[in-house]
């Protein structure tokens, strides 16, 4: 129990992908301009993380290592990543519009999303048994709705202020996310 | 003939500085955050990316007409994954503590956007050989950036550039700048200088044409 609140806990805070590890940057500066779409794109990174694991460590554990073959390791995760999303996609359109509707379209999304990969990859690397890489991804993925949700507010008030010219745009989000990057230092040595 | 000379000389320096992955057309943030505590670093990773990238953009220009059009995203990813698995050996092999600092990162080169965006917007239209060029264009101009983005890094942060120690600073460095925070920081400012340098106006937003996202983000309301 105190382990899994660890992992959970750490993938969260101490551990964040987009802040402290530097997964999923693109969609972190693409998608968080608005709260609802910031969210949104939490809610199904999340999901497809946990989903991601849930058939990843089998196939690892089940199929690759009897077989000495855990090289194939990038190639057969993404393949197995991009083939699972579109499954889920095509499921959620034909028996669940109303949830299709507002998750799908983050869907296609996640496939090359690195933080999915990512996740996936490092739970074979710290040997996780199957129920801790659940709770790794689960932890990965609301530290990453963390993360957006908390930047989009931060991008609203950066809307409204007077930036010099030069730093118009990118640079101004990047030294925002530096500045929340900062806040996050404050939960290391959380687990000691 | 010499102009067909002069395009591929194009395609090679565009890469460098107008089109510059990095600093120009903000692709690649991850790796270009994540690996560049050290100068040394940098350069390895770049280098990494370039042979991946080469690769891919050879064989998905030859496989061009062959790849439906369906089934590009899965077809270019299985490219790009398998150049990543080669390179992951090479390191091992031959420079296994670049592999080891590089560490799960050297993976995390198969979502790399630029690769992906070359796929996407390049070597699926054009021929191989020029292909070939803009993979080497892209990839030195992706190493410089990583290059600088470590050795600013580097000194600022742990006081030394390529090991050889920097009097003054070596004795107060300023840690922050080899942490994550650092990184986000220095990004920003380089781009920031990058765009006071340059004549044009930059993008303001991170270009997010040829990435495979670049249809579901739009739907999403980021990225247009």
């Amino acid at each position: 129990m105190k382990t899994m609140l660890v992992i959970l806990l750490s993938a969260m805070l101490t551990d964040n992908f987009v802040l402290s590890k530097f997964m999923g940057i693109c969609p972190f500066l693409g998608v968080s301009k608005k709260l609802d779409s910031a969210a949104g794109m939490g809610v199904a990174v999340t999901f497809v993380m946990i989903c991601a694991t849930l058939v990843t460590y089998p196939i690892h554990h089940g199929i690759l290592v009897p077989n000495h073959l855990e090289y194939f390791d990038t190639v057969v995760f993404i393949l197995v990543i991009a083939l699972f999303v579109q499954l889920v996609e095509n499921i959620l359109k034909k028996c669940v519009p109303s949830l299709y509707s507002s998750l799908g379209v983050y869907l296609p999304l996640i496939t090359t999303n690195c933080a999915v990969l990512g996740v996936t990859v490092l739970n074979i690397d710290n040997n996780y048994s199957f129920f801790n890489s659940i709770i790794n991804a689960l932890g990965g993925g609301l530290g990453f709705m963390l993360a957006l949700v908390i930047f989009s507010g931060v991008r609203k008030k950066l809307e409204y202020a007077d930036i010099p010219e030069t730093f118009k745009g990118v640079p101004a989000t990047l030294i925002a996310a530096s500045i929340v990057s900062v806040s996050f230092m404050g939960f290391s040595g959380l687990f000691n | 003939m010499a102009e067909s000379k002069n395009n591929l000389f194009k395609e090679l320096t565009k890469g460098i500085i107008k089109e510059n992955p990095t600093l120009v057309m903000l692709l690649g943030m991850c790796p270009t955050l994540a690996v560049t505590t050290q100068a040394m670093n940098g350069i390895g990773m770049g280098l990494a990316t370039t042979f991946v990238l080469l690769g891919s953009n050879i064989v998905i220009s030859a496989l061009r007409n062959v790849i439906p059009d369906k089934v590009r995203i899965p077809a270019f990813i299985v490219v790009i994954a398998s150049f990543v698995t080669l390179i992951g050996f090479l390191l091992e092999g031959f420079v296994p503590s670049l592999y080891d600092s590089l560490g799960i990162y050297l993976t995390l080169i198969t979502v790399n956007c630029i690769i992906f965006g070359r796929a996407e917007m390049f070597a699926s239209k054009n021929n191989v050989i020029s292909s070939a060029f803009d993979a080497i264009g892209m990839g030195i101009g992706f190493t410089i950036a990583l290059f600088i983005m470590g050795s600013v890094r580097e000194v600022i942060g742990s006081g030394q550039w390529m090991g050889l120690a920097i009097p003054v600073i070596h004795n107060n460095p300023m840690l922050l700048f080899i942490m994550p925070a650092g990184g986000f920081f220095t990004l920003g400012m380089i781009i920031a200088a990058v765009n006071r340098l340059s004549r044009k106006k930059p993008p303001q937003e991170i270009s997010c044409e040829g990435c495979p996202n670049f249809e579901a983000c739009g739907k999403a309301g980021g990225c247009k």
